[in-house]
This record gives structure tokens, C-alpha cells and sequence, in this order.
């Protein structure tokens, strides 16, 4: 008998979730911050979704009930992807060591 | 047209690009290079995901244009955003994520057919009991999030709601919610989906409301974790890798996160949950301290005790960002510096709104990370300091935390101030913090109170130091 995909894509997932456990806790603390931030960016690939949503329009009516939604995550989440990374970026780049500045 | 194969394989590769970006925030040198690799797992995503679809009509000029104006607005807000907005920030980011799930979630629901899913009003099983799971936990992040930013924002009251019932009343819903999807499931009916969605941001509003404002490091990191399994949910439902390697990391992230709160406030995550911390004691433990001498002074005098120290120790607060102090701190630290005093940070894993806050605000005011120490590793040092800097904070300095069984924070990790030869703390008035309780430090014969906005107060010492 053939295995459900499913049971290799929930593998992945607690897979995932372990290698999440470890790979936060080795996360200095002083880093918390930009860890909220880039997570926050990184979950944003929720937007692969939402471009398959949006795409899913004929030529002819771009705009259907389900596009539009699509369109609407799309913004969102390109808020959050654009947001998150550069604001991470923006944080991190204010970290610096002592010898750095003298 | 790329196949579901090479298409699979390069969001692989992105989720892994997303693993390296969190592993690199182990130190703050590799960090930036983290950052990068994540910008490129993105990129990877979101350009697969045009070429597997290959369908280069006009609707992907409107989709790149839709792309182009949520990447200007966050941009500009990314630029823009004073440090001190972090945590609210943060809560708003997470908002969008949620409700971006909620819409991918219904734009699914409405249009099965292009995920593969079944057909309208056929969905099957599994992607609908996924789906609705997606757009369940992304509801309650949005409308949580929500409530979050608007009382870090201070545009709601950042202090408790709670009414008589709420814990049943939340019970409810949260049954309902498993009694709609399954009635979802077997009727395939529109309506249902629309009420779970309703309901579940009824749960996220209520869920956060009766959370008082120094709890929030909990509720954002908590937040961030629903929003990772909000993205995980919706994962599975499109069945990409990328997304469920990210929606794990990223829920397993915030769950730490919390953790970590609750421990350095020795408090169960349900308590927490269930709100309205200190709000039935902070009364009657008003009543006798009026008559407790206290010991105030002002700039000169903590210029002067701290220019005759050979080392003190900053201990910054909620009340430094409040009052956006930390640059003045650093020019105080500075100048202290010059006189060969040795100058270090003790940060509290709570002190703040969200995890690492004060971090974020010294590293603005360019404050070397190898000068800020966190409670483990800087407890020691306050019985050989000579001067304690307390400002902005109080309870993570309460002493009554180690000696009081009675005190609702008893327990809880605090920094050892009390051990400091002076303490000088800087606060506007001797009301208590967010416990709801008395800091016995401020009545200790070597506690040296200035009374004083924290910015203010150190812009004095500044010229004082002079």
C-alpha cells in the first residue's frame, strides 16, 4: 500500500518543529527582538499562496471573489516580507562591538 | 513551466535558506549574513512560485504591482519606525500575517479547483479540516494582534479587562469552534466557514484583553507562535514545504519565546493567559508605606556618588523607553567612562515589552553588546559593584521576590541590586509597578531615590558629571 503524501509532508513539519526547538534556543537572548521580527518576515511566505490565489483569474475577469483575495494577502504580506526584513536588517546593523567604534 | 518536482525541491531550499537566517542570530557577527540568507529564501519562494505557474497573463502585472505597493508601505514603515515602537510593530506585523492566512484560507475555500483541493462545495477532507485550521489560528492572531498594538500603543488601556464568566465564555467559543469545523466538514456549507472565521476573532479579542501591559512579552511572543502555526496550517492545505518548514519554525520560535517570559516572571503560561495579574492585592498593601522614611536626592547627588565609584551597573526598564532616555544614558555612560569607571548593563529578560527590547534601544544608542550582560550572567556582580543605576525598572529589582512567600512575585529571578554599596533609582513617583507591589529597595538605607522624568533626570546627571 502506497503512503499518503500527507505523512511525509506532517514528517517535514515535526521535523521542522525540532530543528525549530534547537536552532531558537542557540538564539542569544539580546538578539529576542530581531528573532521576533525575522520570523515574522519569514512566515510572510505565505505569500506563495496568495500569488496561486491571485493568479487564479481568467484574463478576461482578473478580479473574481477568490482572487481578490488573493490580491489582498498579496499586499500583506508584502508589508510583512519587505517590513520585517528590512527593519531586521535595520536592527542588526546597530549591534556592534567595542572595538568597532574606537 | 516549472514541474511540481523542481518546484518542490527549490522550496526546500528556501525553508532551509529560512533555517540558516534563524541560526545566524546565534551571535550578532553572523547575524547580518543570517539576514540575508532569509531575503534569499524569499526570493527563491516567491520567483519559483511565478514560474510553476507560468501563466504570464495580465493578472500578474496587477499581482506584481500588488506586490510592489505592500513592499513600499512596509519599506517606508521599516525606515521610518523609531525603535522605541518595536514591540508594537511587531504585534502589527503579526496581525498581517494572520489575516494574510485568513484570506489565502477563504480564497481557497471559495476556489478549491486551483489548489488542487476538489471542487467547490467538494472539498476534501483533510485540505478543509487543514484550511479551516489556517484560517481559525490566523483569525485569532489577527484580532489578537490587534488588541496588542492597540495597548502597546497605548491607544487602549494597557491594564486588565476582565468580566465575570470570561474563562467560560472563552471555553465556549473554543468548543465551538471544533463543533463548526466538523459541521463544516460534513456540510461543506459557505456560512459555516464564514462563522468560524467570526468566531475565531471574537477568541483572539477576548483571549488578549484580560492581559495586562507588563505581561506583554508573553502575549508577543505567543503571537508569533500562532502565527506560525497559522502559516504551517495553511502549508498543508497548499501542500508547499516551504511554508510548512516555515510555519514549524516559526511556531516553535514563539513557543520558546514565551517559555523563556514565563520563566523569568515565575508564572505558568495559563496564568498568564487567564489575566488580570496583581489587580486584587495592590490595596491593602498601599496602606503603611507612607510612613517608611525614604531617601530622595537629585542630579548632583548621583553625579557625585557615581564619579567617587570605581564601577556601576545600569539596570534599564519599560520606564527608559517610555521616557526614549537611552541616548542620554549613553552620553552619562560616556562620561563616566572617561573618568575610568567601569560601566556595565544588567538586563532582565522581562524588562521591556517584548523579549530583548532594552537590548535593541542600547544597541541605537550604540551601546557595545559586549557591555550588556543578561541576569545569569551579571547577578554576581552587584555585591562587588559599587553603584546600582535603576532606571525605568522596578519589579525586576523587588528583593521581595527571594524573601516574601506572601508576594505574589515571589520566585520570580530578580536582579540583586540590594547587594550594590548605593543604588540609585530613577523614577517618577513611589507608586508600585505593574505587580501591584511595594519595591522594598526604595526604604533601604543605601537606596538614593531621584524622583524625575528618566530622560531628564540623566540629562541633569550628564551636566552634572561635568
Amino acid at each position: 500500500m502506497e503512503i499518503d503524501p500527507f505523512i511525509f509532508r506532517l514528517s517535514i513539519f515535526i521535523l521542522s518543529i525540532f530543528i525549530g526547538y534547537y536552532v531558537v534556543w542557540s538564539v542569544t537572548p539580546s538578539l529576542h527582538t530581531p528573532l521576533m521580527s525575522v520570523t515574522n518576515a519569514i512566515s510572510s511566505v505565505i505569500i506563495v499562496g496568495a500569488i496561486i490565489a491571485a493568479l487564479a483569474g481568467k484574463s478576461e475577469v482578473i478580479f473574481n471573489s477568490s482572487s481578490i483575495f488573493g490580491f489582498l494577502a498579496i499586499i500583506l504580506a508584502a508589508v510583512n516580507i519587505f517590513g520585517g526584513f528590512l527593519v531586521t536588517q535595520r536592527m542588526l546593523q546597530m549591534y556592534k562591538k567595542k572595538k568597532d567604534k574606537k | 513551466m516549472l514541474s511540481a518536482n523542481l518546484s518542490a525541491t527549490f522550496y526546500l531550499v528556501s525553508g532551509i535558506l529560512f533555517i540558516l537566517a534563524l541560526r545566524g542570530l546565534s551571535s550578532p557577527d553572523t547575524s547580518r549574513q543570517g539576514n540575508y540568507l532569509g531575503i534569499a529564501g524569499m526570493v527563491i519562494a516567491i520567483v519559483v512560485t511565478f514560474l510553476s505557474i507560468g501563466n504570464f497573463s495580465t493578472s500578474l502585472v496587477f499581482v506584481l504591482i500588488f506586490l510592489l505597493i505592500g513592499g513600499a508601505v512596509g519599506a517606508f514603515i521599516a525606515f521610518k519606525i523609531p525603535m522605541t515602537a518595536m514591540p508594537e510593530l511587531v504585534a502589527g506585523f503579526h496581525s498581517l500575517v494572520g489575516l494574510a492566512a485568513v484570506f489565502v484560507a477563504i480564497s481557497a475555500f471559495l476556489n478549491p479547483e486551483v489548489f488542487n483541493l476538489g471542487s467547490s462545495g467538494n472539498i476534501k477532507l483533510a485540505s478543509l479540516i487543514e484550511m479551516s485550521i489556517g484560517a481559525a489560528v490566523g483569525a485569532i492572531t489577527f484580532s489578537g494582534s490587534i488588541i496588542a498594538f492597540l495597548k502597546l500603543r497605548g491607544i487602549m488601556s494597557g491594564a486588565p479587562i476582565t468580566f465575570i464568566g470570561q474563562h467560560y465564555l472563552n471555553l465556549i467559543l473554543g468548543i465551538g469552534v471544533f463543533v463548526i469545523i466538523f459541521y463544516l466538514c460534513k456540510s461543506q456549507l459557505d456560512t459555516m466557514f464564514w462563522i468560524l472565521i467570526i468566531i475565531s476573532f471574537l477568541i483572539g479579542v477576548l483571549l488578549i484583553i484580560p492581559i495586562g501591559g507588563a505581561d506583554m512579552p508573553v502575549v508577543i511572543s505567543m503571537l508569533n507562535s500562532y502565527s506560525g502555526w497559522a502559516a504551517a496550517g495553511i502549508g498543508f492545505t497548499l501542500e508547499n514545504t516551504a511554508l510548512i518548514i516555515t510555519g514549524a519554525l516559526v511556531g516553535s520560535s514563539g513557543a520558546i519565546l514565551s517559555y523563556i517570559m514565563c520563566k523569568a516572571m515565575n508564572r505558568s503560561f495559563f496564568s498568564v493567559i487567564l489575566g488580570g495579574f496583581g489587580a486584587e492585592n495592590t490595596s491593602q498593601k498601599f496602606d503603611d508605606k507612607k510612613e517608611k522614611p525614604v531617601k530622595s536626592g537629585n542630579a548632583e547627588d548621583a553625579a557625585f556618588l557615581m564619579k567617587n565609584a570605581s564601577s556601576v551597573i545600569i539596570v534599564p526598564g519599560y520606564g527608559m523607553a517610555v521616557a526614549q532616555a537611552q541616548h542620554a544614558l549613553r552620553e552619562m555612560v560616556d562620561k563616566l567612562k572617561k573618568n575610568d569607571i567601569k560601566v556595565t548593563y544588567a538586563i532582565h529578560p522581562v524588562a521591556g515589552r517584548m523579549p530583548g527590547h532594552m537590548n535593541v534601544l542600547l544597541a541605537e544608542a550604540n551601546v557595545p553588546y559586549d557591555e550588556v550582560f543578561e541576569l545569569e550572567d551579571i547577578n554576581n556582580d552587584f555585591a562587588n559593584a559599587d553603584v546600582a543605576f535603576v532606571i525605568g525598572a522596578n519589579d525586576v529589582t523587588n528583593p521581595v521576590a527571594k524573601t516574601d512567600p506572601q508576594s505574589p512575585i515571589f520566585g520570580m529571578p530578580v536582579l540583586d541590586v540590594e547587594k550594590c554599596k548605593s543604588v540609585l533609582f530613577v523614577k517618577r513617583s513611589l507608586s508600585p509597578g505593574y505587580a501591584g507591589i511595594d519595591n522594598e529597595l526604595f526604604y533601604k538605607e543605601n537606596t538614593l531615590m531621584l524622583f524625575a522624568d528618566a530622560k531628564k533626570m540623566t540629562e541633569d546627571i550628564v551636566k552634572n558629571l561635568e
